[in-house]
């Protein structure tokens, strides 16, 4: 598991670290049933606090990404491949509705958009 | 969760200073850091903790134990830092070894050998001959090596250079578990407040502000535009504002509001340093 954190970045050190993992899930870097490090010793590699950690892996938990047993740990959720699937959907959507976002504000019209869009997919 | 330290409406009164009605907790597992400029009352509420100096007032619980009448076992389970080598100068370590072993009922003669080899601590020279850097460094190995549950450190860091700072955290996440806990104080912010999980930060000896660090980070932001960004309402939520020739920056305690309503001004995460910079600046503003 490799988890980047930057104090340079806008976003909260447990958003950095649930982006992460999470995207480690979805493209299989991490599997079904591999245990996560300990809250605490995550903390200690990132030198960070137990309390970001925690939060992190609670909202991971929520999203149904891991599972915590008590007195054992965390592991990594078994993943049904449609729910997956969905989820990447999910993501996918999620970007492309800040791609619109950025277009408004650059007065892109739906037109303009689309023709960008079908450029980009012959030649991507 | 029991509380490892308990301040309930503390108070210590001096010609010039006084600390007021100081109350924190700090919860089994958990490190704080105790943040503040310099004469803010850091050292004074660590010396009322270990019962160096006499309260006016409050009450004081260690281990949920009263730390006047319980301070022998309470000290028995306290690691305690600070600059204390005035004791020792004219002592070797292997001197200093044989006057404090003997107050500790789980001293651990091991443990502090490994110390003082890891910290390349010389054997023979006097106290009084090592550095500032040293000193420290000595203060830790005596109070990591008698079993202790709670770590109570005055600016621990100060005179250590970089390369051990960053091995001290070590050491500190090393220490911690579960039913442990640790206060350090500190005037410079930029490398414990990594570890910390919560922060309390005193000013002019009062607190003003005690939370978990996770919770501090999200509210405050460092907020930055040009001149012509600020009206009458965003001036309102300034915190400490500093006003430049180009532009002004400044504290926000409610970071997402800010960036929904002034979408042309630069949010920036803060660090533990803005915010101790900018609400000492503040407070100074008001008097």
């Amino acid at each position: 598991m490799n988890i980047i954190i930057s104090n340079a970045s806008v976003e909260a050190i447990y958003v950095q670290i649930v982006h992460q993992i999470r995207k480690q899930i979805l493209t299989g870097d991490l599997y079904e049933g591999e245990a996560l490090p300990s809250i605490r010793s995550l903390a200690r590699e990132l030198q960070i606090s137990v309390i970001t950690t925690k939060h992190a892996y609670e909202e991971l938990e929520r999203e149904g990404m891991i599972e915590t047993v008590r007195g054992k740990g965390s592991f990594v959720a078994r993943q049904n491949k449609e729910l997956l699937r969905e989820k990447r959907r999910n993501i996918l959507e999620g970007k492309l509705a800040d791609v619109i976002q950025e277009a408004r504000l650059l007065k892109i019209t739906r037109k303009e958009l689309q023709e960008m869009l079908d450029v980009l997919l012959e030649e991507v | 969760m029991e509380n490892i330290i308990e301040v309930k409406g503390l108070k210590k009164k001096y010609e010039g200073f006084s600390l007021q009605d100081i109350s924190f907790n700090l919860k089994n597992g958990y490190i704080m850091g105790f943040i503040g400029p310099n004469g803010a009352g850091k050292t004074t509420t660590i010396k009322l903790l270990m019962n160096l100096l006499k309260k006016d007032g409050g009450e004081i619980k260690i281990f949920g134990q009263d730390n006047v009448r319980y301070e022998k076992s309470i000290k028995d389970r306290i690691g305690f830092v600070y600059d204390n080598s005035e004791f020792y100068d004219e002592l070797n370590i292997r001197d200093v070894k044989r006057f404090v072993a003997p107050l500790y009922s789980r001293w651990d003669n091991k443990a502090f050998e490994e110390y003082i080899k890891t910290f390349n601590l010389p054997v023979k020279k006097k106290v009084k001959d090592f550095s500032k850097g040293m000193k420290m460094k000595l203060s830790l190995a005596l109070a990591l090596s008698h079993h202790a549950e709670l770590l109570i450190m005055d600016e621990p860091t100060s005179g250590l250079d970089p390369v051990f700072r960053q091995e001290f955290l070590d050491i500190i996440q090393d220490f911690m578990d579960e039913s442990k806990g640790v206060l350090f104080s500190s005037h410079i912010t930029s490398d414990l407040d990594k570890i910390a999980d919560y922060v309390t930060f005193i000013n002019n000896g009062s607190i003003v502000l005690t939370s978990s660090k996770e919770e501090v980070m999200e509210k405050y932001g460092v907020v930055k535009g040009g001149k012509d960004d600020i009206n009458d309402d965003l001036r309102q939520e300034l915190i400490g504002l500093h006003e430049g020739k180009f532009g002004f920056e400044a504290l926000i305690s409610d970071v997402d509001s800010i960036r929904t309503r002034y979408k042309n001004l630069v949010v920036e995460r803060p660090t533990m340093e803005d915010i101790m910079l900018y609400l000492v600046r503040e407070g100074k503003g008001n008097v």
